[in-house]
C-alpha cells in the first residue's frame, strides 16, 4: 500500500444549537493514498462537502482529527493552514471561480503568485501547465471566451500549478455535458494523478465511477461503506 | 506581495464600466471639493489684498476692526504713543479709503485709495512704469495694474480724472500681489494726500505700519499698544482675523462647508456603492482565494490597494480637472477668485482618504466573513 495521503479519523460536524442543531458528518473516519482517486460519493444532504471541506482544511471539525502526510492539519494556526492548503492541496470548484477579469493564464498562476513567486515566472508555469491541459493558445483569453469544458480543464491547471500532493476536485463534472465530464475525469486520471499524489473527488455523477479507485459512500453524514471503483460500470 | 496587488489592479481596471464610474464618483467629488475650497481661498485672499501688499509686520488699529477694508481712524497721537513703545523700530500711518472718481470719459469709477507715509513711502508698490518720486508731484497718483485696471478706461501715465472734485493725474502704473475683493482698481498716493483729497472724519489714520527692532519685541509691542486701549496685531494674524470674520460672521464659510460636505456625499456615495458592488461581484472569487490558501490580511491588503488606486488616481485627476478650469476661468474673466492651496489639496486628499477608507472598510468586512466553505457550499 502506498503512503497515507489524507486520514481522517471520527469526523464530526454539526450546525446551529438546541432545535437547529443539524448534525451533518458522524464519525466518519477514512483513509486515502498517494497514488489514488477516491470519490466520495452521496445522495444531496449526506454531508459529503461538508466532509471534503473538513479534510481539506477550510472546515473545523467539531471532533475529529485530519492528518494530511502525517500533518494535523487542525492543530495548525490559521495563517499556517492557510500556507498549507496553498502547497499540499490543489482545489477545483463545482463553479471553477475563475477571475473574468484576468487571463486565462493569469487565473492559472494565481497560487504560485500567492506563494510571492515573480509574476512573470508565475505565468511561465502557468502557460506550461495550461500546454497540459492542451490550452496553450488560450493563455490570453480571459475566461468567459472558453467553453465550459475548457473553463474546467483551466481549473484543474490552477490547481496542480503548485504542484500539490493533494488535488480535491467538487463536482467536477456537475457543470458539463455527459461526454465532456467524462472526458475531464479521463483526462485527470491520465495525467494529473501519479504515484505521489492523491485525488479526492466529491460527485454524485454516476458514470464517472468507472475511473475511481476507491470509492466512499455517505449517507446522513456518515459513512456507509467503501467499495472498490468501477462500482456501477460493473 | 506585489503579485498580490497586480491581481488586485488588474481586477480593478479590467471591470472598466465599474472603475469608470468610481473614477467619475471621485473625480467629481474632488473637483467639487477643490473648486468651492478654491473659490473661498481666493476671496479671503482678496480681502486681505491691503495687508499682504503693503506688507507692515505689525498692524495697529481700533479693537472693533473686522476687516481691513472697513478701518476705524486712529487719533494722531497715538502715532506718536507707538513710536515711543520700546522696541519699535519706526512706525507710519496708513490711509485706506474708497472714493468715486470721474474719469475723462465722464463715467463715475469707485476706486480704493491707499495713502503711504510721505516720508519713507512704506508699502509702496512694485512700479512697472513711472518713477517712484513721482508720487509727490502735484494731484499724483500710481494705479494698480491688476485685473481691475481696465476700469479706470485704457489709462496710462499722464491720464487724469478728478477725484471729489481735486484735479487727479496717474504718474506711475505699478503691481501687487494681490487685488482687492471688490472689484474696483486700486490708487496709491501719499498720506496726506489721500486726506486732503477725500471727505474725512475728525481722525485721519487707518492704520499704524509698525517695525519691531527684532521679532523679539513683538509680543511686548502688543502689550504696549493694548494698554493704550488699541489692538496690534502682526500681519499673519490680521490676515487670519479677517479670514475668520468672512469665515464665521458673513456666511460665506458655512456655504462653503456645506458644499464641501455636499461633494464629500455625493463622492461618498457613488464610489462607496460602486466599490462594495464591485466587491460583492468578486465575494465568491475572493473566498476562492480564501479556500486556495490566501490569507485573510492579504485580501484586506487586495481591497486596500485597490480602493486606494482608485482614490489617488480620481484625486490626480479631479485636482488637474480643477486647475484646467480655473486657468480657463481667468482667461475670460481677469476677476476670477479662485486659488488652489496647499490647505484645499489637503482637505481634499483627506476628504478622499475617508471616502476610499469607508469604500474599502464595508467591502473589507464582507470578504472576511466569507467562508471559504461557502464556495463549495454553493
Amino acid at each position: 500500500m502506498a503512503d497515507i495521503a489524507i486520514e481522517a479519523a471520527g469526523l464530526n460536524k454539526w450546525f446551529g444549537e438546541g432545535e437547529a442543531k443539524t448534525h451533518a458528518v458522524k464519525d466518519v473516519s477514512f483513509e486515502a493514498h498517494l497514488g489514488e482517486m477516491l470519490y466520495v460519493v452521496g445522495p444531496s444532504g449526506s454531508g459529503k462537502t461538508t466532509m471534503l471541506s473538513m479534510i481539506s482544511g477550510i472546515l473545523r471539525p467539531n471532533g475529529g482529527t485530519v492528518k494530511i502526510e502525517g500533518t494535523d492539519i487542525w492543530s495548525m494556526s490559521n495563517d499556517a493552514l492557510a500556507d498549507f492548503r496553498l502547497h499540499k492541496i490543489g482545489f477545483v470548484f463545482q463553479d471553477y471561480h475563475l477571475f473574468p477579469r484576468l487571463t486565462t493564464a493569469e487565473n492559472v498562476a494565481i497560487p504560485l503568485i500567492l506563494q510571492r513567486r515573480d509574476w512573470d515566472d508565475a505565468l511561465k508555469e502557468a502557460a506550461a501547465d495550461l500546454e497540459i491541459v492542451g490550452l496553450k493558445d488560450r493563455a490570453q483569453l480571459p475566461p468567459v471566451k472558453l467553453s465550459g469544458g475548457e473553463q474546467q480543464r483551466v481549473a484543474i491547471a490552477r490547481a496542480i500549478v503548485s504542484r500539490p500532493d493533494i488535488l480535491i476536485l467538487d463536482e467536477p463534472t456537475a457543470s458539463l455535458d455527459g461526454e465532456t465530464g467524462r472526458n475531464i475525469v479521463k483526462f485527470v486520471r491520465e495525467h494529473i494523478l501519479s504515484d505521489h499524489r492523491c485525488i479526492v473527488i466529491v460527485t454524485h455523477d454516476s458514470r464517472i465511477y468507472e475511473f475511481a479507485d476507491r470509492i466512499v459512500k455517505m449517507e446522513d453524514g456518515k459513512m456507509a461503506g467503501v467499495e472498490k471503483g468501477t462500482l456501477d460500470a460493473q | 506581495m506585489r503579485g498580490i496587488l497586480h491581481i488586485a489592479y488588474k481586477l480593478l481596471v479590467n471591470d472598466r464600466a465599474k472603475y469608470a464610474a468610481l473614477l467619475v464618483g471621485i473625480t467629481f467629488a474632488v473637483f467639487l471639493m477643490i473648486e468651492m475650497t478654491s473659490l473661498f481661498a481666493g476671496i479671503l485672499l482678496r480681502a486681505s489684498a491691503t495687508v499682504i501688499n503693503v506688507g507692515a509686520s505689525i498692524w495697529v488699529m481700533d479693537p472693533a476692526i473686522q476687516t481691513v477694508a472697513n478701518s476705524i481712524p486712529l487719533p494722531d497721537y497715538v502715532l506718536d504713543e507707538v513710536r515711543s513703545i520700546p522696541g519699535v523700530k519706526y512706525a507710519v500711518p496708513l490711509y485706506s479709503g474708497s472714493a468715486l472718481l470721474k474719469l475723462r470719459d465722464g463715467t463715475y469709477q469707485a476706486a480704493n485709495v491707499i495713502g503711504l507715509d510721505d516720508t519713507s513711502l512704506f508699502g509702496r508698490p512694485m512700479l512697472l512704469s513711472g518713477a517712484i518720486e513721482d508720487i509727490y508731484g502735484e494731484n499724483a497718483f500710481i494705479a494698480i495694474k491688476d485685473s481691475e485696471f481696465y476700469k479706470l478706461g485704457n489709462a496710462k501715465i499722464g491720464t487724469e480724472f478728478e477725484l471729489n472734485d481735486h484735479r487727479g493725474v496717474l504718474v506711475g502704473i505699478a503691481h501687487v500681489v494681490s487685488s482687492g475683493l471688490f472689484g474696483v482698481p486700486t490708487l496709491y498716493t501719499t498720506y496726506n494726500r489721500a486726506r486732503q483729497y477725500l471727505p474725512n472724519p475728525r481722525f485721519t489714520i487707518s492704520y499704524l505700519l509698525v517695525e519691531p527692532k527684532s521679532p523679539a519685541d513683538v509680543a511686548s509691542i502688543k502689550q504696549q499698544v493694548q494698554k493704550a486701549g488699541y489692538l496690534a496685531l502682526t500681519k499673519d494674524e490680521f490676515t487670519q482675523k479677517i479670514s475668520d470674520f468672512y469665515m464665521y460672521h458673513t456666511g460665506i464659510g458655512t456655504n462653503m462647508l456645506i458644499m464641501t460636505v455636499i461633494s464629500f456625499i455625493i463622492g461618498l456615495s457613488i464610489s462607496g456603492q460602486t466599490f462594495y458592488t464591485f466587491v460583492l461581484e468578486n465575494i465568491e472569487k475572493f473566498g476562492a482565494l480564501k479556500a486556495i490558501g490566501a490569507k485573510g490580511r492579504e485580501l484586506i491588503y487586495m481591497i486596500l490597494f485597490q480602493a486606494s488606486f482608485v482614490a489617488l488616481t480620481g484625486y490626480g485627476i479631479g485636482v488637474g480637472l480643477c486647475t484646467l478650469i480655473i486657468w480657463l476661468a481667468r482667461l475670460n474673466l481677469p476677476d476670477y477668485a479662485a486659488i488652489i492651496t496647499y490647505g484645499n489639496l489637503s482637505t481634499a486628499f483627506i476628504m478622499v482618504v475617508l471616502i476610499a477608507a469607508i469604500s474599502s472598510y464595508f467591502g473589507v468586512r464582507k470578504v472576511l466573513k466569507i467562508e471559504p466553505f461557502d464556495i463549495f457550499r454553493g
